[in-house]
């Protein structure tokens, strides 16, 4: 069982005087029991959850219902064992390339989810794949991609990095550059006087470029509803926060911005906070909002990176036995009576079967055809009249 | 998407409209607007009004078009182009911004992704290279690495190339560094016309697009020939030499074609309007007519978008900007570029003659 106490990490410098907030998974109290599925109770949040600048803190208080705590556990379940199925076909070699594991930060993805509407948009960089799935798209859409397969949500021709849905603008290859866009995407909600507001996120390896600050100013100048979420998992790459970042507060680098950090590996936690951004941005229209949840991952920064150069295996042994996400709410759901342990296991069950057959689908669905090569590098309907292979006799010509 | 653009205020102009521009300086044109007279449809405008009409029309067509730069809204642009427009449009469709390439260009393309359709100025093209990850990556592969689900219909514009007594980081021409992308759509206009038809076009068209505009064309009352959306544009007709240029170079092309007709050769200048796609066919068909071939332009010589063609006479001319940073002392800066005698010179001399 988990333990309770207060896990300081290895290594993390917090701000002089203030104290930074806790990354248990499991230190919600119940104040209301629950009885049916649908009926809502209320929860307290740790009061360490949340560091707070320059703006009010988070209720505590957190009404859910059983039902969407159930689904909370199955989707986190889910999304784990879809990483871990993406993470035994790199090592088989189906899966080539870049490959950006999520495991351990699902608490992130899946509690964003519960706390933003489907219009809202959300960005992010290369760890992606949770989004994808979770912003309306399907694990054999992901998993195919990933695969280079015709079935994969961009056709095979983007891999890994690059998988977009109608709410969810990827996935994005260049460490940074994402978080522009995501203010651009901000920017045309406001034009358009959506009542929406955009989820621009990026990690603590990306939070020191310069294109991060230059869209934290247009973002404050023009009052846009963009959330800018430090996804802080302590490392970018190889390299810990403490030895790229002069000031680790991530959550306080918006200057003008407000700030809010938050216990990223408490789902109830995560949900809440991006419940408080978004009523921030939209319904009080008090512009951007930097939000920072302190996760975790245990994977390697990627598929070619063991992950344990940079830090020891006790640490992320420790991370995993007492803070994992999933285990925490495991630990809410039996402690609350909200599920048995029988019941849960049979949500890993089912959760391990359907990720087992969507692999299976996945590998049915065929390479792309040759003709792709040439397909959308322009709009449907506006190609040129000719484009040039490697050597003169290869190209395609359209009219 | 081959259409013909009708250009409501211009009437196509003919030879003896056209202007021999050879010996007035540029700065004898004043940007005055002739107005049509009775009888037939003689005015033209300056380029700069070509493009502040340009957009001015898509912005009142359709209410996604906006401006986003430096200094296009209350300063009515640094080079004047978007004058007039945030009085008429008011600043929520044009917009001033920081200065901030990387940022700004990134919202625009993030706004294009959500379906408006920007049009992101850039000062001049030397200041897009803080942004050009978001030009290449962000916006044109975009559509390809989403198998055509992600969509993004912005238009970069701006000045590009040669301006005057500038200096080296203000002087490239990145016409074939955007050129080389596939993703990317690019046009470098040179006559009002073209002006006109091409920023109406990019800015519906949806794909991402590269408009490189000129700072020394932008008082001129350049006139050309309407053309079809992305072709090449053959300027002059002849039958001796085809000269093949785009931008500025087109100028200074057909004021060397008139230098070559004094002396009997008849130089068929090509204005070639779209950098990508490339239309190579219109290039063909010159060539084939007059089996020798001149390429113009001001980007620097490694880069310049030479072809071997296999009806010649001669090999390929190929007139560049010199393989320098661009000097400032004048008399540098005028060995940087391409001008009138230079190409009449090499023009003569792929007709292998030597006077």
């Amino acid at each position: 069982m988990a333990s309770l106490a207060r896990v300081r990490l290895l290594g993390r410098r917090l701000p002089l005087g203030a104290r930074g907030v806790q990354t248990t998974a499991d230190t919600t109290q119940l104040h209301q029991a629950p009885s049916d599925a649908s009926e809502p109770f209320t929860l307290k949040l740790h009061e360490d959850s949340f560091q707070t600048y320059n703006c009010p803190k988070p209720d505590l208080e957190v009404q859910v219902t059983k039902s969407e705590l159930l689904e909370m556990y199955q989707q986190m379940t889910t999304m784990r064992r879809m990483e871990m199925a993406a993470d035994a076909l790199y090592k088989a070699k189906m899966i080539r390339g870049f490959c950006h594991l999520a495991i351990g930060q699902e608490a992130v993805s899946v509690g964003m989810e519960h706390g933003i509407d489907k219009n809202d948009r959300v960005i992010t960089g290369y760890r992606c794949h949770p989004f994808a799935v979770l912003r309306g798209g399907s694990i054999k859409g992901v998993i195919a991609e990933l695969l280079g397969r015709k079935g994969g949500m961009s056709q095979g021709k983007g891999g890994s990095m690059h998988i977009f849905t109608p709410s969810f603008f990827g996935g994005n290859g260049i460490v940074g550059a994402q978080v522009p866009v995501g203010a651009g995407a901000a920017f045309a909600q406001q034009y358009k006087g959506e009542k929406n507001c955009t989820f621009a996120m990026y990690g603590d390896g990306a939070s020191n470029q310069g294109q991060v600050f230059e869209a934290y100013n247009m973002a404050k100048l023009w009052n846009l509803p963009t959330i800018f979420v430090c996804e802080n998992n302590k490392y970018g790459m190889g390299t810990p926060a403490e030895r790229s970042s002069s000031n680790t507060a991530y959550f306080t680098r918006g200057d003008k911005i407000p700030g809010l950090q938050v216990n990223g590996m408490d789902i109830i936690a995560a949900k809440q906070a991006v419940a408080y951004a978004r009523k921030w941005a939209v319904d009080d229209q008090n512009g951007p909002l930097v939000l920072e949840f302190v996760t975790y991952r245990y994977g390697g920064h990627s598929m070619s990176d063991p992950g344990t150069t940079y830090r020891t295996r006790e640490e992320v042994q420790r991370m995993r036995s007492t803070q994992d996400p999933i285990r925490g709410l495991q630990r809410y759901l039996e402690e609350w009576g909200v599920a048995t342990e029988q019941e849960l296991k049979a949500i890993d069950k089912e959760a391990k079967a359907t990720v087992d057959q969507a692999v299976a689908e996945a590998k049915e669905s065929p390479e792309p055809p040759l003709e792709d090569l040439w397909k959308d590098v322009y709009f449907k309907g506006t190609e040129p009249q000719f484009l040039r292979g490697r050597e003169r006799e290869e190209g395609k010509r359209f009219y | 998407m081959v259409s013909r653009l009708l250009l409501s205020r211009f009437a196509p102009a003919l030879a003896s409209a056209r202007r021999p521009a050879a010996a007035v300086p540029r700065h004898a044109f004043m940007g005055i607007r002739r107005y049509a007279t009775a009888d037939t449809e003689q005015h033209t405008m300056t380029v700069r009004e070509a493009l502040n009409l340009a957009m001015e029309e898509e912005m009142t067509r359709d209410e996604n078009v906006f401006i986003i730069g430096e200094e296009v809204a209350r300063y009515n642009g640094a080079y004047k182009v978007t004058k007039g427009l945030m009085d008429k449009f008011g600043e929520k469709r044009v917009v001033d911004t920081p200065i901030t390439e990387m940022g700004f260009a990134g919202i625009a393309v993030g706004a294009a992704f959500q379906g408006l359709r920007p049009i992101c100025e850039f000062m001049t093209f030397n200041f897009a290279m803080q942004a050009i990850d978001q030009i290449v990556n962000s916006a044109g592969k975009t559509y390809y690495m989403s198998g055509g689900n992600v969509p993004c219909p912005v238009v970069f514009r701006g000045p590009n190339g040669a301006a005057s007594g500038v200096g080296a980081q203000h002087s490239q021409d990145y016409a074939a560094w955007y050129g080389s992308v596939p993703g990317l759509k690019v046009v470098s206009p040179w006559s009002a016309e073209d002006c006109k038809g091409l920023l109406k076009a990019a800015i519906r068209d949806p794909n991402p697009v590269v408009f490189l505009e000129n700072e020394m064309l932008y008082g001129g009352h350049v006139v050309g020939l309407l053309a079809s959306y992305w072709q090449g544009q053959v300027e002059k007709e002849g039958s001796d030499i085809t000269i093949v240029a785009h931008s500025k170079m087109v100028t200074h092309s057909m004021e060397a074609a008139e230098e070559l007709a004094k002396e009997g050769i008849k130089a068929e200048v090509i204005n070639l309007r779209s950098i990508r796609p490339l239309d190579i066919d219109t290039i063909i068909k010159s060539v084939k007519k007059t089996n020798r071939l001149m390429i113009v332009e001001g980007g620097f010589p490694i880069s310049s978008r030479a072809r071997q063609f296999d009806y010649l006479d001669a090999p390929v001319e190929r007139v560049t900007g010199a393989d320098v940073p661009t000097p400032y002392a004048t008399n540098l800066e005028a060995l940087a570029f391409p001008d009138t005698p230079l190409i009449t010179k090499v023009a003569k001399r792929a007709l292998y003659r030597t006077n």
